[in-house]
């Protein structure tokens, strides 16, 4: 036994005398469980109910998508890099098409600009609100599942009406956020600028998503049995986190207060008034409370930008066939599971001759045989949700 | 005829056909109920379109699904143990309710000790729980099944604790010698006597034991540890599918009506109405009595979709730390007051 898997026992208050021990018992948590969110396999290795050892087998979503951007062409990447992260697809797109456009060495103009960050914000309030109904259920409580997947439908109602898809909008170009002039087909395309009613309806679900996290500290936070489920379990302190590269806002539940959003190099967030949550403990019930306060942030955002939506063109002038010239870039940003970068790898041409994806959930969950060692299997569960990660996410 | 009626065989017949045909249809009524209460919690739609008004297709649609699943049996299963267990569950269900009064006369058999026997029986449920995670020869089971037995231990003594109070009181065990104590007048107001349910007597404290230690006996959240969906992918029901699944089913939902009904009983004053003469009570009694269980399975339901699932050494700090000690206190305090007053 480690220090760490004793501070694990103290804070569970699970203490099992050596007379008691039974024989070690491998348990097979998936790849087919329903709390695992998506095919992950853990192979652990559990005293009773305490678990001794853990073993992550990951890689049953492996779809190369980093070898598959290798033969397309950029425009057409886009469609393949908001897959990787289904829950908010269209943050997904912004730092690959960021680092096409610094290679490009384009100005994207200020209106494509603002609409990006808005629908970004709100792919990170739909993320975070799938983790805000499907944490709770893993404990156990059902009813916030379905409320706060409610206020979501709002939510992806409207990236709908802007983008024409819910999960894999597909809505960034190269230069901006609409076709290019004429592109693709021989007849002009419409202008997809935003639909009309969409300010008045994005601040009614603004509203709406804030209403929706007071009744989660009613109704989630307020609750004596998951403060119970939720205090000192998981703890993940400060240095080991950052040793993990644990990002976004599991680093911040650590009391990192580092957000890629701040340095606002890759959308304008520096226009912007908003806060940055800071978790104290690092443990599961910060990691909620983190993301729910995020929630309220992102959507003060969006309606800041709302209220200062600049007018002008939606892209910038591209030419029909996109060359990008030789170089390489890394770009990366503070994506709803956490940091997402993409590394490209420019030999001149109409793709890239390389493409590294740093996918946020693959670090956050590398820290797993670490922490769940000493934890009994209900504990397992509340620390696989609280880390928030999506399996095609990890596995790309 | 009523040669007939005093035959004991014929009585019998009656009462056990009474019995299979009253129970499941209160039984379907409390899944029903549980249907549409998490829809209004929950904003399903299912149980508020399915079949047009008041989604009345809903339970008859997942009854229709139960049957058509295929009866699977795992092939390193223990047969006999697995194929017994779910029977087990359900007969310990209905064996509860043969002591429960539903009136002065309305009653299976009015047992000298009638509660003894009801909690004994009931626990026959938790022997089924662990049979049914022994043998079906997986690990999420057997999990499963070991908590259910951790559970009983820790929960059976609270349970009993909580009903030696009111047996105190009423000085009887038997079921409607507990009822006939709570009609007692407690004081009298210008003549007229005042009888007041149990709970009304300063037995909160046990009714409050009572109620949380049932909800661990029926393995019903917060305490569902033995098939715990998220974590144990459904613990002990794991391998079960069909008709055998419908019979665990189903006795959970005997099981609420009966433990409901024990506690109307107990502590609520069962079928008694005050003012209404005895010979009335017969009819109106099993409807006052389903009134009060309902009241409470509402709550149990509303609890289900409310709270949090417990981890096993909360359970366990409950009911040892917390439940045993004040079930302790409120046996010392109501035998004091049984001896002064």
């Amino acid at each position: 036994m480690t220090d760490q898997h004793l501070t694990a026992m103290h804070h569970s208050e699970v203490r099992v005398s050596v007379e008691l021990q039974t024989p070690e018992m491998t348990l097979n948590l998936g790849p087919q469980h329903p709390s695992t969110h998506g095919v992950l396999r853990l192979v652990a290795k559990v005293n009773g109910e305490v678990i001794t050892e853990v073993e992550p087998v990951i890689g049953y979503m492996h779809r190369g998508y980093e070898k598959l951007a290798e033969v397309r062409t950029y425009p057409q990447i886009t469609a393949l890099v908001n897959r990787i992260d289904w829950v908010s697809g269209f943050a997904n797109e912004i730092p690959f098409m960021v680092a096409t456009e610094r290679l490009l060495e384009l100005e994207v103009p200020a209106r494509a600009q603002y609409i990006r960050l808005v629908l970004t914000e709100m792919a990170r309030i739909s993320s975070h609100l799938v983790f805000l109904s499907s944490f709770p259920l893993e404990l156990g409580a059902a009813t916030p599942l379905m409320h706060a997947l409610r206020e979501r439908e709002r939510v992806l109602d409207l990236i709908e009406g802007v983008t024409g898809g819910r999960f894999h909008p597909n809505f960034n170009r190269v230069g901006g956020v609409k076709p290019a002039y004429g592109g693709g087909s021989s007849t002009k395309k419409m202008s997809q600028d935003l639909p009309a009613g969409f300010f008045d309806q994005t601040k009614a679900a603004m509203a709406k998503v804030e209403q929706v996290c007071d009744d989660m500290v009613n109704l989630v936070l307020g609750n004596e049995i998951f403060h119970q489920r939720t205090k000192g379990v998981g703890i993940i302190p400060r240095d080991k986190a950052l040793e993990y590269g644990v990002s976004g806002p599991n680093l911040r539940a650590s009391g990192v207060g580092f957000d890629l959003r701040q340095t606002g190099d890759y959308l304008p967030y520096a226009d912007f008034d908003f806060e940055v949550p800071i978790g104290v403990n690092g443990d599961s019930y910060d990691r909620y409370w983190v993301r729910l306060e995020e929630i309220r942030q992102s959507a003060r955002i969006v309606i800041q930008a709302i209220d200062g939506m600049p007018s002008g063109e939606l892209q910038a002038k591209v030419p029909r066939i996109i060359k990008v010239p030789k170089g390489e870039v890394y770009v990366r940003a503070e994506n709803p599971k956490g940091e997402m970068g993409y590394f490209v790898v420019s030999e001149g041409g109409r793709g890239p001759y390389r493409l590294k994806i740093r996918s946020a959930s693959f670090s956050n969950l590398s820290v797993l045989p670490w922490l769940l060692p000493g934890h009994v299997i209900p504990d397992i569960i509340a620390v696989l949700g609280s880390l928030d990660f999506v399996l095609g996410d990890v596995d790309r | 005829m009523t040669d007939l009626l005093s035959n004991f065989w014929v009585v019998l017949g009656l009462k056990v056909l009474i019995v299979a045909l009253v129970v499941p249809a209160i039984a379907l009524g409390f899944i029903f109920a549980e249907l549409k209460i998490s829809a209004h919690m929950q904003s399903r739609i299912g149980p508020y379109f399915a079949g047009g008004r008041w989604g009345w297709a809903q339970p008859l649609a997942d009854g229709v699904k139960f049957l058509q699943k295929e009866d699977l049996i795992p092939r390193d299963a223990d047969r006999p143990v697995f194929k017994t267990a779910p029977a087990m569950m359900l007969m310990s269900a209905f064996a509860v309710l043969v002591i429960i009064p539903f009136g002065p006369r309305v009653i299976i058999r009015d047992l000298d000790v009638g509660i003894f026997y009801a909690i004994a029986v009931s626990s026959f449920a938790t022997i089924a729980v662990l049979m049914a995670g022994w043998s079906s020869a997986n690990k999420y089971s057997l999990i499963g099944g070991l908590r259910a037995g951790a559970q009983l231990i820790a929960y059976e003594l609270p349970l009993i604790l909580a009903v030696v109070g009111v047996v105190i009181h009423a000085g009887t065990m038997s079921m409607g010698g507990i009822v006939a104590a709570q009609s007692e007048p407690v004081f009298h107001i210008s003549g007229v006597g005042i009888a007041l349910p149990y709970i009304l007597q300063g037995h909160f404290i046990g009714f409050g034991i009572f109620m949380v230690a049932a909800l661990a006996e029926l393995n019903r959240t917060p305490f569902d540890l033995p098939f715990a969906e998220q974590e144990l992918v459904m613990g002990y029901l794991t391998e079960y599918s069909g008709l055998r699944f419908t019979m665990f089913f189903l006795a959970e939902y005997v099981g609420m009506f009966s433990m409901a009904a024990i506690a109307s009983t107990l502590f609520l004053g069962g079928y008694y109405v005050p003012g209404v003469p005895t010979a009335m009570l017969d009819f109106v009694g099993p409807l006052v009595l389903l009134g009060k269980a309902t009241l409470l399975v509402f709550v149990m339901i509303w609890l289900r979709w409310t709270f949090p699932r417990m981890r096993q050494d909360q359970l366990q700090v409950l009911a040892w730390k917390w439940l045993v000690p004040l079930g302790l206190i409120n046996i010392l305090v109501i035998a004091t007051l049984k001896v002064v007053f």
